[in-house]
């Protein structure tokens, strides 16, 4: 007969979340408050908050997601839900500085490739990749409504445009 | 990079070049704020969706659907709260008009969506913007401050009865958020997958209360529409596609940036080599995507010596679409083998996974794709292509499917040279 199938493994181990609930200062305590108010449906300030968690903690940790579970109202398992939907979110540390390259095609034609590769070689890492020092992550992403001024990359929330490799040295020199 | 109209006087684009642009004060004296002033004081909603039908304003985001009949669908009757949307999700690749009005000029945004809110009674409203424009989201929130202590905000709004709060709302990076029902999933703190249609969101969207989610250019084409009238913002452009557009142009061009064309505008030839000033390098015209990476990409000979009008009618004449008003130019130089590999990887990519045809039809189009790169190209490829987007198009559960499908179709059908040169590779040796 059929051998009974018992030794299935699940694919993913479950999470160990822990019993830490992060904390954060009565300033942005107020910052989550305010976004919450902006709602009638709680959970509705999702991805507000995420990022808030996300630039106080550096990634949606499991303490950070915790918080966020209890200030919502909800279980872990929708903010995990939510998170994994979206490429800004972050579950694992990423660097300081995250280099964001637009790959598509406007960005593509018009020396993409250029710029990707005077970034990797200077870093010495790949795209997908942070350096050993923590201090930066490149990474290629779609569109970034930058056409106009192709070539272009985003670190964290600042647009530069127009690129040069020259340009792009001044720039990462300049990051503390 | 070139801001500003051509063929016309600027519109939606007239305060972007004054100093502080941005402010309330600047707004106000360049006619900001007059047409929500003259509606709550002598137009009644119904007056105001019937102005807005006199324009065949249609929406800017990559329907095209008529702005005053989607607002006429929200049902007058329901007792549940009625909400207005404005998608400033902008990420169809090739369009960035969206960023520059909302950084020159927030107030005529905020005044857009404040008569859209009270043609349909909404009371609360959010502006729904892309994650990476959180620069926009700051700057929306400073003009919605100063908007607020003006009194065009909050309470009683310039002493009538009507109440109106706007709030601005962050994405995480999600082209799909683009499309209304999966950007109400998203605004809902869901995932951001496309909810099926019917009911559409007029009748139940955000929280299933009545909603209508406009694009940022078709909000800020209302303040003038109301003052001007409808009939003469129609007459800017051609009967059935009124007022002007904003085009967004990049790639092989001396001139890219945000040209504001009548809508009808003749011809595109013409607008490409005098307006964009040519192509760049001396090279040649290869191939144009005019609306927006979704749309039928054309060959350079469907455009030189055709006329080719740019309004709804005269592009889709011609063999594509207005779309977003995303227009990539092309040189010579481009392969449009990888130029649709390229747009095909980033459906892959932005595809939400909600249903089997596209999530699984763009992974294996990307797998093709590469196999050809890798130089394992087969002659039959062309026709593997053809069958897979077949099983896309018009069977996925959104139009991101469709989207992913038209560029492929119209690559291998227009550029078969370019298919045949890769696909060759294994066949003959």
């Amino acid at each position: 007969m059929s051998t009974q199938l018992t030794n299935i493994q699940p694919r993913s181990q479950p999470v160990d979340i822990g019993d830490e609930v992060a904390t954060f200062s009565p300033e942005v305590e107020a910052e989550v408050d305010r976004h919450i108010a902006k709602y009638p449906v709680r959970r509705s300030a999702i991805l507000p908050l995420m990022f808030i968690v996300q630039r106080e903690r550096g990634y949606l940790d499991a303490p950070g997601v915790a918080y966020l579970a209890r200030r919502l109202s909800l279980r872990i398992t929708d903010i995990w839900e939510v998170a994994t939907f979206y490429s800004m979110l972050h579950m694992k540390p990423i660097g300081k500085y995250h280099i964001q390259i637009c790959k598509t095609l406007s960005c593509k034609i018009m020396g993409e490739g250029k710029i990707t590769e005077h970034v990797c070689n200077r870093l010495g890492i790949n795209p997908g990749e942070t350096t050993p020092d923590g201090k930066f992550t490149v990474s290629l992403v779609e569109c970034l409504g930058s056409c106009g001024t192709a070539p272009m990359f985003q670190i964290n929330f600042d647009y530069h445009e127009n690129l040069t490799t020259e340009r792009v040295d001044q720039i990462l020199d300049s990051l503390p | 990079m070139f801001i500003g109209a051509i063929g016309c006087e600027p519109l939606q684009l007239r305060r972007i070049h004054l100093e502080n642009s941005r402010s309330l004060t600047v707004y106000r004296q360049n006619g900001g704020y007059e047409a929500i002033q003259q509606v709550l004081s002598s137009r009644s909603p119904d007056d105001v969706i019937n102005e807005v039908k006199k324009s065949a304003l249609r929406g800017r985001g990559g329907a095209g659907f008529p702005t005053g009949m989607k607002w006429s669908f929200v049902p007058k009757d329901s007792p549940k709260p009625k909400y207005v949307v404005c998608n400033a999700d902008e990420s169809e690749p090739g369009t960035f008009k969206d960023r520059y009005l909302m950084e020159r000029d927030p107030h005529m945004l905020i005044e857009g969506i404040l008569i859209a809110a009270y043609a349909l009674g909404a009371k609360i409203n959010y502006i729904y913007t892309r994650g990476e424009y959180k620069y926009l989201i700051d700057i929306m929130d400073q003009a919605l401050n100063e908007a607020r202590t003006a009194g065009y905000l909050g309470d009683r709004i310039l002493g009538s009865n009507f109440s109106c709060e706007i709030h601005t709302h962050t994405g995480a990076g999600a082209y799909i958020c683009g499309e209304e029902t999966a950007l109400l999933s998203s605004l809902e703190g869901m995932r951001g997958h496309p909810k099926m249609k019917p009911p559409f969101p007029a009748v139940s969207g955000l929280y299933a209360c009545p909603t209508v989610v406009n694009n940022v250019e078709t909000l800020t084409a209302v303040p003038d529409i109301m003052k001007m009238g409808g009939e003469a913002y129609q007459k800017l452009g051609t009967e059935k596609s009124g007022g002007t557009k904003l085009w967004s142009v990049s790639g092989h061009v001396n001139r890219p940036g945000v040209y504001e064309l009548p809508m009808g505008y003749d011809d595109m030839e013409k607008f490409i080599f005098e307006d964009c000033q040519g192509i760049s390098n001396g090279k040649k015209l290869k191939a144009v995507i005019p609306g927006g990476s979704s749309v039928y990409i054309m060959r350079a000979d469907q455009i030189t010596g055709r006329d080719v009008r740019m309004d709804y009618e005269g592009l889709v004449a011609a063999g594509s679409m207005v779309g977003s008003g995303g227009f990539i130019v092309m040189d010579e130089t481009v392969d449009v083998f990888e130029s649709t590999k390229n747009l095909t990887e980033f459906y892959k990519h932005e595809s939400c996974g909600w249903c089997t045809p596209c999530r699984e039809g763009t992974d294996w189009l990307v797998k093709v794709f590469k196999r050809i790169s890798n130089g394992g190209g087969r002659p039959e490829d062309a026709q593997l292509m053809l069958d897979l987007c077949d099983n896309i198009e018009g069977k996925s559960f959104c139009p991101l499917g469709d989207a992913a499908a038209w560029p492929i179709q119209s690559a291998i059908k227009r550029f078969p040279e370019d298919f045949k040169k890769h696909l060759a590779v294994n066949g003959n040796s």
